[in-house]
Formats: structure tokens, C-alpha cells, sequence
């Protein structure tokens, strides 16, 4: 099992809600995040003061997949969520030890 | 001598303008409440409404006295506090000042002395102990804008018999405060930002606006509520009333002109702080010229206030004081600038219009003296309150954010995942 966490432009992320359900993936947990890797930030002014603000606005996807469906995982995300430029975001991969569903006490790829 | 008898449609506008003025509080407390950060929000308007309630109590026991009373001695500088003591023999519907009934000149005139008070606390956003607010709001009202206001507003033989020396003797022209209000106010703010010092991370750390749709709604309200404040100190329902009142839209559109074209210019973007910025500094210089100039030289003292008040935000940076939300460069420049334009294209009276210099030297005099004044005595009033019961609050209670740590209150509960558990219900019996 592994947990997909991706970093993605918040206005790609139904394009990728979408793909990934329409592969039959259908649980995800989003949240929004800021940060900045080559894409930086942008100024703001208020009454003449400049302020550089550093950190951009992205959504973190997070989905748990069986080993089989990760790299088509992957190429559905990494598909749907790129524009070609700058700050369209990264996707990695983690193994995961266990999962278990609360309300049936289900493991591993059950419970998945 | 001709009687004077009620004229009511006098007292229905004065009545409405009343209403204005008093909008203007909230006008306020959101203009700058939006302007500072989240966790200081309610403290911000708590110092407008806190002004508003101790001053015009203050109003009521002595201070419509000691502005409109009979002056000490016949000097000029502050008003009988005995005279009006609980406004003494005023508070009943049928005593007149002029056309109106006391009480609706009463009530109006007061709220004029709350705002002005309540202005300063923009220099002091996010610092300041409520309690040492209030008591400087006290003593400042009591010292400081009670004998202006007796200076500029207290004409000869209108409440009583002599009046202030700026109106009568000098001569000034200051319709509805530039003077008194905004230039007091002004300088007031400059000294008690230098007395409490500057905010923790001033300069280094953004301290950016929370809201700006609310500093644009304040400065909505703030514009609607000016309408009884220049038109409205025509004391009358009339033609100069109506003069004020166009004067004070034209102003005000082309401050925001100015104001937002020295932006696009300066920093490349036309901002709604701007905007919201254009308004106030053009209601802040035509208050004193609304009736003094006809609809161009209101444009013109709306532009060069725009203008002038855009340039100023930047000094509190050069010079290191932290007027926190630019009382300064807003009510202190726009202030002078209104004054004293007067003296330069005042119908009749101004330099432009062939009056010689004459006025413009009784507008310098008056703008001059009332800054002085009020300066000064900020400084000696801020000090000692900040000797004493202590000024500012501790640097923990700064960072943590001064609504939780002052008022055990939070602007905004934007989730609904707050933690935590009842300790006491009412404490009530």
C-alpha cells in the first residue's frame, strides 16, 4: 500500500478529483497548503509599504492506493493536473505499514 | 430686536444630521477595524465606541459648557463650566439655540467631540490598554478639545454672549473642524504615537490590512455620515447647507482621483485601501472649506489633498514613529491642507480670488496654534497616563494579539473545529 500526496494548482484539482474517480479511485483527503518551490510569491501594497508575500497557495491531495494502482495512479494525476508552466506542484509516494478502517476494523488493502 | 422662533425644517434636518454624525462612529470602527490585522480587530473598534460613550457623557456634565458657555473672562480660550453645568436650564424642549432646540444643537455638537477623539486611536492600533484609552479619552476631551472647540466654534452672542478667540477675534474660517477636529485630532495622534512607541516588528514584520471590504464599507458609512457633519454645522436647513454638502461629494471624488493616480504612479497599482484613503483625506479638507469655496475650489482642495495625503503615508517609515493607520498623513495633512487652501481659493476671501493675503494668514494662524496646542498638551496628558496606570500592554499580550489578551474576545469563529470546554455559564446573579 502506498499514500499518494500530491501538490497541486487549486484550480486543477477537480480535473484530478475527476480522473481519479472515474479510475475507480474514490476516497482522497484534500487540504489547503501554502509554500513556494521555483514558482515564488508576488508583492502586495497597502498605502504605499510593499510586502513581499513568499508563500503560494496550493491544495495537498492525499490518497491511499494498493501497490497495483499506483503508477496508474501517478500518470492519472500528473495527466490532469498539468498546465506546462511553472508551479504546477509535485506528486510523491510513501509506503504505508498499515491501514485500518474505523467503523469495520478492516485491514490492509481491505480496507483501502 | 426680531424675535427668534423654532423653524422646523431647521430642526428636521438638524435632527437628521444628528443621526449622520452618529454613524459615523461605526463608520469608523469599521474603517479601521478592517485596516489592522485579525487578532486586533475588536480592540480597534472598541476604542471608537469607548470614545463615544465616555465623551458624550462628559459632553452632558460639562464639556457643551465649558465649549459653548460664556468665555472665562472674556478671553477667548474656554467656555463657563458653570454656566451649562448638566446643560443647566438647556434640557427642555422648548429652549432655542438659533432656529433649532437646544437639545438637537446639544446632541449634535457632542457627537462631534466623540469623533474627534475617536480618530486618534488609529495611531495606536494594536497596543494600546483599553483602560488607559478610556482615561486619556477623558482627559483629552476635557483638555484639549473642549477649549478648541470653544476657540473655533463658539461664536459671539450664538449660544452665549462672547465667544472663542479663533472665530471671533482671529477670524479663521473653519466651517465644520478642520481646525478643532481634524488638526487637533492629528497632532494628537503624532504625540501619542511617539509617547506608547512602536509596535513590536514595525517595518520589518507585514502588518497588512484583515479586511479590506470592511475598511471600504467604513469609508462608505464614514462619507454618508459627513454629509451631517459639513452640511449639518450649518446649523440651518438651507442654501449653505446644500453648498457644503455638494462641496463634500466634489471634494471627496476628486481625492480619490488624486489619491489613486499618485499610486498608479508611485507603486503601479491602483488599490481599494486607496480608494477608501481618498475618501477620508477628501471629506478630512473640505470639512473646514465646505462653505467657503464654490464647486471648482472644492476640486481643487480635494486633489491636493489626495495628492499631499498619499505622499505623507511614507513619512512614518522615513521618521520611525508608528502612527499606526496614518492619522498623520490623513487627518493632520488633509486637515492643514483644507485650513489653509481656504486662504487660497475662498470665495472673496482668497488669494486667488483677489482677497490678498490677509485670510490665508488667519487660516495659518488658527491651523498653526491648534496643532501646537494640541501637540503639546497630547504629549504631556500621554505621558503621564503613561507614568502612572501604564499605557501599553505587556509584549506577550502584543503578539498573542491584543482582542484575546485585552477583551477575552475573538473577531471571528471561522470553523467549527474550536476545541475546548464551558468553564462558567453567566456570572450573573
Amino acid at each position: 500500500m502506498k499514500l499518494i500526496t500530491a501538490i497541486l494548482k487549486p484550480f486543477k484539482l477537480d480535473e484530478v478529483k475527476d480522473a481519479l474517480q472515474a479510475a475507480g479511485i474514490n476516497g482522497m483527503t484534500v487540504s489547503e497548503a501554502s509554500g513556494f518551490g521555483r514558482q515564488r510569491g508576488h508583492t502586495e501594497v497597502y498605502r504605499g509599504a510593499e510586502y513581499t508575500v513568499d508563500l503560494v497557495p496550493k491544495v495537498r491531495l492525499e490518497v491511499l492506493v494498493n501497490d497495483a494502482d499506483v503508477e496508474s495512479a501517478l500518470e492519472l494525476i500528473v495527466k490532469a493536473a498539468s498546465t506546462g508552466s511553472i508551479g504546477d506542484g509535485k506528486v510523491w509516494t510513501t509506503s504505508v505499514e498499515q491501514v485500518i478502517r474505523v467503523r469495520t476494523g478492516e485491514r490492509g488493502s481491505d480496507a483501502i | 430686536m426680531e424675535e427668534i422662533v423654532l423653524n422646523p425644517g431647521d430642526t428636521a434636518w438638524m435632527l437628521i444630521s444628528t443621526g449622520l454624525v452618529t454613524l459615523m462612529i461605526p463608520g469608523l470602527a469599521l474603517f479601521y477595524g478592517g485596516m489592522v490585522r485579525v487578532k486586533s480587530v475588536l480592540n480597534m473598534m472598541m476604542m471608537s465606541f469607548g470614545a463615544l460613550a465616555i465623551v458624550f457623557v462628559l459632553w452632558i456634565a460639562y464639556g457643551f459648557s465649558m465649549v459653548f458657555g460664556d468665555s472665562v473672562g472674556g478671553k477667548g480660550l474656554v467656555g463657563d463650566i458653570g454656566e451649562f453645568l448638566f446643560l443647566n436650564g438647556l434640557d427642555n424642549s422648548s429652549s432655542l439655540i438659533g432656529t433649532i432646540p437646544a437639545v438637537v444643537f446639544i446632541a449634535f455638537q457632542g457627537i462631534f467631540a466623540a469623533i474627534t477623539v475617536a480618530l486618534i486611536s488609529g495611531s495606536i492600533a494594536d497596543r494600546a490598554k483599553f483602560g488607559a484609552w478610556m482615561v486619556f479619552a477623558g482627559i483629552w476631551a476635557t483638555l484639549v478639545y473642549f477649549p478648541v472647540a470653544h476657540w473655533v466654534f463658539a461664536f459671539d452672542e450664538f449660544v452665549a454672549k462672547t465667544g472663542g478667540w479663533i472665530a471671533n477675534d482671529l477670524g479663521a474660517l473653519d466651517f465644520a473642524g478642520g481646525t478643532a477636529v481634524h488638526i487637533n485630532a492629528g497632532a494628537a495622534g503624532l504625540a501619542l504615537a511617539l509617547i506608547l512607541g512602536k509596535r513590536i516588528g514595525f517595518g520589518r514584520v507585514p502588518m497588512r490590512p484583515h479586511s479590506l471590504p470592511l475598511v471600504m464599507l467604513g469609508a462608505a458609512l464614514l462619507w454618508f455620515g459627513w454629509f451631517g457633519f459639513n452640511a449639518g454645522s450649518a446649523v440651518a436647513s438651507n442654501g449653505t447647507a446644500g453648498l457644503a454638502l455638494l462641496n463634500t461629494i466634489g471634494a471627496t471624488t476628486a481625492a480619490v482621483l488624486a489619491w489613486l493616480l499618485v499610486e498608479k504612479i508611485r507603486d503601479g497599482h491602483a488599490t481599494s485601501l486607496g480608494a477608501a484613503s481618498g475618501v477620508v483625506a477628501g471629506l478630512v479638507a473640505i470639512t473646514p472649506a465646505c462653505a467657503a469655496v464654490d464647486a471648482s475650489g472644492a476640486l481643487i482642495i480635494g486633489a491636493v489633498a489626495g495628492v499631499l495625503c498619499a505622499l505623507s503615508v511614507g513619512l512614518k517609515f522615513k521618521f520611525g514613529y508608528d502612527d499606526s493607520l496614518d492619522v498623520v498623513a490623513v487627518h493632520l495633512v488633509g486637515g492643514i491642507v483644507g485650513t489653509i487652501m481656504i486662504g487660497f481659493v475662498g470665495v472673496e476671501v482668497g488669494l486667488f480670488n483677489g482677497g490678498g493675503t490677509d485670510q490665508l494668514v488667519k487660516q495659518a494662524i488658527g491651523a498653526g496654534a491648534v496643532l501646537a496646542y494640541s501637540f503639546i498638551a497630547t504629549l504631556i496628558i500621554g505621558k503621564i497616563i503613561d507614568l502612572t496606570i501604564g499605557f501599553r500592554i505587556s509584549g506577550d499580550q502584543e503578539t498573542a494579539g491584543i482582542d484575546v489578551a485585552v477583551h477575552a474576545e475573538r473577531a471571528y469563529e471561522l470553523t467549527d473545529n474550536s476545541q475546548g470546554s464551558v468553564l462558567a455559564h453567566s456570572k450573573g446573579a
